[in-house]
């Protein structure tokens, strides 16, 4: 016989580490999510299309044509790379909130590591963002951007970041939704609002001007990591597609950019920490 | 420290599980509560702590009433709910089997789930793709395995069910009343596999009402009265004791 196994406290999981020895049941989860979402629908998938299109529709006619903000150069470009990262953002923060309660059947009767859940959240709302990335960057290369070192990099920073963001609130959320039903109506809340609390329909210029540009008001604003994630995005696309765009970028990105990802790791860190801690008396609980 | 020569498949060391029921979610409601005096809470220990070693290969059956801590007992060892004091501990592939198709999910076929649910279970990818024949053997299901499992008659789902679990082959396996269910003659094939992952050497903890059944699987019996073990022997003895007591 081979050596005998090690003995395993049970009901502690091994965190993020579960999550990354069960790859393949993370897979089937995801599947299973999609296919679930998308039953007896038409359209399937495609609805991951249409959703973003509309939304990209009615505010570049509302904000963009009706209330001038298309004085922004390439505004189609800065409103969809924008729009994809607060999509993803929301989406991901959204589901991992209710992932937990959703699979209550599954948390009281069977163990597996529970992180699973969140963390098969955020690989669904990534799904849905590969096309409209695809979107976002053929429509960058229309407008006239070419790749640049600098921008695809900051284009992946932006999105590791936002992903970094979304499993660390979304672990801390699911977690705690457990206990709070009210969180997942407090986070609809607050996704609602986010919007507009980063510069994705409107530049920072906007805020600069209306709090003034030494105001700490605008370094609150511009330390916000979602924010610093959507510049990244813009500077990763929209920068370079016309000549006047790089202007635009705002200063100190590389060094809110670096703060971002500290207080990304944090909440990882924190969530993390809270939902193990919690995670033992989810069963009880649901 | 006392050596045995067998090794420990479970250890439970002082475990204990105490519930608080709350009778009061909206801040409405613990208002009008707090107002009229009435306690917003009960109090309710489902498990005193408890030692317990099970040596690997045993079958053990965890007998007693409804609500004597059985369930709760089998819930710390398949790691569902921590314990609030002590640990438990269990050496290798442990698989829980709390309810019969949990964790199948109606909107997905048969396969689908098969592959779903053995991945929960603990198997990996190849060995599942292994697998795959003898699970759709034995569920015996035929051309209903690429329908989507809410179309499935209960029959058929239990049967996928079972096939699933029994395939797993875990080193500690863990069954609550999962038994109960099913026609007779698939239910004597499901006895035989259980009785040959026994024969095999695997371990087995069984809570079950059923005592003629128990009395054929396990070798140990343990009686749990509110949530105290008030015997532990052999099966014939808790046996005895559970039909003594009516």
């Amino acid at each position: 016989m081979m050596t005998p196994a090690p003995l395993v406290v049970q009901g502690r999981g091994d965190g993020m580490r579960d999550v990354v020895r069960r790859r393949y049941l993370l897979s089937l989860l995801v599947r299973k999510e999609l296919r679930v979402r998308y039953r007896a629908s038409l359209l399937g998938l495609g609805w991951s299309y249409v959703k973003p299109a509309v939304q990209f529709g009615v505010y570049f006619v509302g904000l963009g044509l009706l209330l001038r903000q298309n004085a922004i150069g390439d505004y189609a470009v800065y409103l969809f790379g924008g729009l994809v990262v607060m999509t993803a953002f929301s989406e991901a923060v959204g589901n991992a909130t209710r992932s937990v309660v959703v699979n209550g059947d599954l948390v009281r009767k069977i163990y597996l590591p529970r992180e699973l859940f969140p963390v098969s959240s955020l690989f669904v709302s990534a799904v849905h963002l590969g096309p409209q990335l695809l979107v976002l960057l053929v429509g960058a290369i229309v407008a006239g951007w070419r790749p640049d070192p600098v921008g695809l990099l900051a284009l992946v920073l932006g999105l590791l970041l936002t992903a970094m963001l979304a499993l660390g609130l979304g672990l801390l959320l699911a977690a705690v939704n457990v206990f709070f039903r009210d969180v997942e109506n407090l986070v609809d809340l607050v996704l609602m609002v986010l919007v507009w609390a980063s510069p994705v329909l409107y530049s920072w210029q906007r805020v600069a001007d209306l709090v003034g540009r030494d105001s700490a008001w605008l370094t609150a604003y511009q330390a916000n990591p979602l924010t610093v994630a959507v510049e990244l995005v813009h500077r990763g696309t929209w920068a370079h597609a016309s000549p006047g765009n790089a202007a635009a970028t705002p200063p100190g990105l590389l060094g809110y950019t670096v703060l971002a990802f500290g207080i990304a790791a944090a909440l990882l860190v924190v969530g993390q920490l809270t939902f193990r801690r919690l995670s033992g008396r989810f069963a009880q609980e649901l | 420290m006392t050596r045995h020569h067998a090794l420990s498949a479970v250890e439970v060391d002082g475990a204990s599980k105490h519930f608080r029921l709350r009778h009061t979610h909206s801040l409405k409601e613990r208002l009008v509560w707090t107002v009229q005096g009435r306690n917003r809470t009960d109090d309710f220990t489902a498990l005193h702590p408890l030692d317990l070693t099970i040596t690997q290969g045993e079958s053990v059956a965890l007998l007693g009433r409804n609500g004597s801590g059985k369930s709760t007992l089998l819930k710390l060892m398949a790691g569902v709910m921590a314990p609030d004091t002590g640990e438990v501990r269990v050496r290798g592939r442990l698989a829980g089997l709390l309810e019969v198709g949990a964790g199948f999910h109606p909107d997905l076929t048969g396969r689908e789930n098969v592959h779903l649910n053995a991945s929960i279970l603990g198997l990996e990818r190849e060995t599942i793709e292994e697998r795959f024949e003898d699970i759709a053997a034995f569920a015996d299901i035929g051309p209903f395995l690429d329908t989507q499992v809410r179309f499935y008659s209960s029959g058929m789902f239990l049967r996928l069910a079972f096939a699933v679990a029994v395939h797993t082959e875990p080193d500690v396996f863990l069954v609550d009343e999962i038994l109960a269910v099913g026609d007779e003659a698939f239910r004597a094939k499901c006895l035989e596999r259980i009785e040959l992952l026994a024969a095999q050497g695997r371990t087995l903890v069984v809570v079950s009402h059923d005592l003629p059944l128990v009395e054929r699987l396990c070798s140990r019996g343990i009686v749990l009265e509110h949530g105290h073990a008030v015997a532990d022997g052999p099966v014939s003895t808790a046996v005895h004791r559970m039909r003594a007591a009516g």
